[in-house]
């Protein structure tokens, strides 16, 4: 298994979050959603520009942009 | 005494959709002191019960970050509500509880709506209630809030919490070895001191200085400075401790545990699923196509034209009833007052302000209703999530494409209703940037100016210039909020870390609630704001009058012509027939000159005349002379009094906007003015200061009257910039031989 950029995710990719290396309002923001290590993660798809990229989480999606998916390392499932 | 209850929530979790369905009509919306965040409340009389019931603002989590958890945390320290109903989504429950965990840890008094239970069981998701609430330690009260289902039970729990005497003491949660010897260790120095004491539990004060809490530690510095520092110390130690052994900060690793637990929770067998959860709800179903590569913007389009459309088109019945009552009022005045300035006030400053004021109802409340329910179906946050990449290179967010649009993006629009749909935007300095440039796009009020030159001096090209024109508005706006968000509004993008909500049908209910009340708030603040404006332009338009000798000077005209014509004919005119013989025409005509001079001379005499004759040393450069600046300074009153300002100085009689094909010819013959002319006068006019209509509005929506002038200022210096770059680059190619 894998470890991988969030960005580099294919669309119905799944995978769990292992680190998110950004601190500050951006960082708080992504890990009150939910996004903290040991969740797991789909990349339910991409806007029509690829970017931004909504993600499926704990039964709901969210929406980052790629900039910000940068942060997030996920280990990826098969 | 009536007790508060305060209803708090994730958004989109039914928030608003409860408190619609425990209060009724019986509410009003108002705002937080100093801020413009919205605030709901309402009463609510069940079993017997009389509370008074606070929607804060939804939000996901109590940071300083965002002023809408400012707020909600303020509220819940400063107001201290007998009782706080938290509204969690039972299909979403994990992210829900975040937020619960964190009221827990304030020690406000608690208890759970679990709403939309019967969406988790359509999704095979089973929550032990009762398990969930000994797990939480307060009721959990199952509800659909949409059909009204469980409010009953939940009215009586949170009547039941109030008369309970003893409250629980904050919740604890161990943050790892590191970070709680560190908390122990402040909130020991806290309770000794009596640091904040009153306001928050010693213990949260001292979570709140690890995260690096802004809005506490200011607090606490102003509060006592020295001790303010120890704490900051001590906070200091744990981050570069944690920063040297794990490579994070207090901040993260306290998210990290506050999701382990209620992980830890869940794992008790809170919630149990049927059948295959990996499977495609309705709504991803539905994304499928809506954010499909190519179906998506098509469909876009489709749905943002025909908000465009329902917002114009079939506001265009009940603008006309409201043009027609104010017309009958107006002739209602001008038929039995006396003649004079007292009349004159009340036709031109009060029932046309008046009637200015209530013309933009249908409007707002057309454009908030379709703006409702693409929100509350779910679909504006589509649109957002497919745009964000073209309007974030302008330092916007995908959100602002509605305001524009509604601005008159598609030529035709209104930036009144359009400012007001950047309430859509929660992003603090996108819709800042988005309020100050949505007025440079082509309202409605504009293209009769266009319309005048573009036939006059463009009349083979009309179609393609009228489409430059748009073109033009939609580049200057973009690239003026690129260069907004440089400066004055510069800052990083606010993150993207936006929900995609599932597709709800809205409720009927709760969209004539959202709509009837914003609309309610444009004519009760903004209203009499405008009136008093309406006035003050009117009297800079009519005083000082023509001095007595003018006024005998015209008089003396009008008898002679009257003395030089046969009598025959002044005895027609004075039968006010409908049909005139050719030579009492001649007659009328001579007189109606005579009226027009007058009234361009009084136009020119009036303090509005003046300042534009006083300008047109400076307008030159732009190519405008005094009559053009005249009804440039009308034209803040509305645009398309530009057009028959212009008219009154080329002392034409009434110019309707409608019909401007003499007033066309007239400026095509005039050796002062030439196609050069009238690209700077078209440029002027899309860029220029907004209407002040439309500047109440940005005052009101950002909060400050400084930006409401900051728009004046900064469009009317970007608008004669742009001319005269226009004009001067012009006139010295002499392409249009200027």
């Amino acid at each position: 298994m894998a470890i991988i950029n969030m960005r580099k995710m294919a669309v119905d990719q799944a995978g769990t979050i292992v680190d998110i290396k950004v601190g500050g309002e951006l960082g708080r923001r992504i890990r009150d959603m939910g996004l903290v290590p040991g969740t797991r993660v789909k990349v339910q798809g991409r806007a029509p520009l690829n970017d931004p990229v909504a993600l499926r989480l704990m039964g709901f999606t969210l929406t980052l942009r790629n900039n910000e998916a940068d942060h997030i390392d996920v280990e990826v499932e098969g | 005494m009536e007790k508060t209850v305060a209803l708090a929530g994730n958004p989109n979790s039914g928030k608003t959709t409860l408190f619609n369905e425990l209060t009724g009509a019986r509410q009003h919306v108002g705002n937080y002191p100093g801020v413009t965040v919205e605030k709901k409340e309402g009463v609510c009389l069940e079993n017997g019960a009389r509370l008074k019931v606070v929607d804060l603002p939804g939000t996901y989590s109590l940071t300083a970050y965002s002023l809408e958890e400012v707020v909600a945390r303020d509220f819940l320290v400063r107001e201290k509500p007998a009782t706080v109903i938290n509204i969690v989504d039972a299909s979403n429950l994990e992210r829900n509880l975040y937020l619960t965990v964190q009221f827990m840890e304030l020690g406000v008094p608690l208890c759970i709506a679990l709403n939309m239970m019967d969406v988790a069981e359509n999704r095979g998701i089973d929550i032990d209630v009762e398990k969930l609430s000994h797990l939480m330690g307060m009721p959990v009260l199952p509800i659909v809030a949409r059909n009204g289902r469980g409010k009953r039970e939940l009215v009586a729990a949170a009547s039941g919490l109030i008369r309970t005497p003893e409250k629980s003491p904050p919740l604890v949660i161990s943050y790892g070895a590191d970070i709680d010897l560190a908390l122990a260790e402040m909130e020991g120095k806290i309770t000794g001191a009596g640091f904040l004491a009153g306001a928050y539990p010693a213990r949260w004060v001292a979570l709140k200085y690890l995260e690096k809490d802004k809005q506490i530690r200011e607090l606490g510095h102003a509060s006592d400075a020295a001790f303010a520092a120890e704490l900051e110390e001590v906070a200091e130690r744990l981050a570069h401790h944690l920063e040297t052994t794990l490579q994070t900060d207090p901040e993260a690793m306290i998210v990290d545990h506050r999701y382990g637990y209620i992980r830890s929770l869940m794992q008790q067998g809170v919630v149990s699923y049927r059948g295959d959860q990996s499977r495609l709800h309705v709504s991803d179903k539905i994304d499928k196509v809506v954010t499909n590569r190519f179906l998506g913007p098509l469909i876009m389009a489709g749905v943002v034209f025909g908000l465009y459309h329902f917002t114009f088109t079939y506001s265009e019945v009940p603008v006309g009833w409201v043009e027609d009552f104010f017309g009958w009022l107006g002739a209602l005045a001008e038929a039995h007052l006396p003649d004079g300035l007292f009349k004159s006030m009340m036709i031109s400053g009060v029932i046309d302000g008046v009637g200015g004021v209530l013309g933009f109802v249908p409007l707002i409340l057309f454009m908030f209703f379709g703006i409702a329910l693409l929100e509350d179906s779910g679909y504006l946050a589509r649109v957002a999530f497919m745009l964000d990449r073209v309007f974030r290179v302008f330092g916007l967010h995908g959100s602002s494409v509605m305001p524009f649009i509604i601005s008159g993006g598609i030529a035709g629009g209104c930036a009144v209703p359009g400012v007001m749909a950047a309430r859509t935007l929660k992003s603090p300095k996108e819709r800042l940037a988005t309020l100050l440039t949505v007025p440079f796009m082509n309202c409605g009020a504009k293209l009769p100016v266009f319309a005048l030159l573009v036939a006059a001096f463009f009349g083979d090209h009309r179609a393609s210039v009228m489409f430059l024109i748009t073109v033009i508005s939609w580049i200057g706006a973009l690239l003026a909020a690129r260069l907004l968000r440089s400066t004055l509004i510069r800052g990083a993008a606010t993150p993207f870390v936006m929900e995609l909500p599932p597709y709800r049908l809205p409720t009927f209910r709760g969209l004539l609630i959202h709509t009837w009340e914003r609309t309610w708030q444009y004519i009760k603040k903004a209203g009499t704001v405008i009136l008093g404006i309406s006035i003050l332009l009117w009297a800079m338009m009519t005083f000082p009058g023509l001095p007595e000798e003018r006024l005998a000077g015209f008089e003396r005209q009008r008898q002679e012509i009257l003395a030089s014509a046969p009598a025959s004919s002044v005895a027609e005119l004075a039968t006010e027939a409908e049909e005139l013989s050719a030579e009492t025409q001649a007659l009328r005509d001579r007189l109606l000159e005579v009226d027009a001079a007058a009234a361009e001379a009084a136009l020119r005499n009036s303090l509005a005349g003046r300042i534009g004759t006083s300008l047109e040393g400076v307008s030159r450069l732009a190519g405008f002379d005094w009559r053009t600046n005249i009804a440039l300074l009308g034209g803040f009153a509305a645009k398309e009094v530009v057009v028959s300002t212009l008219g009154t100085a080329y002392s034409m009689s009434e110019v309707d906007p409608e019909e401007t094909a003499a007033l066309s010819a007239r400026l095509a013959a005039n050796p002062a003015w030439d196609p050069l002319v009238a690209w700077s006068l078209i440029l002027f006019t899309i860029f220029y200061a907004p209407c002040f209509v439309t500047v109440v509005c940005i005052a009101r929506e950002s909060g400050s009257w400084k930006w409401g002038a900051f728009s004046m200022i900064f469009n009317t210096a970007l608008a004669f910039a742009l001319s005269v770059t226009v004009y001067q680059l012009g006139s010295l190619s002499g392409y249009w031989g200027g």
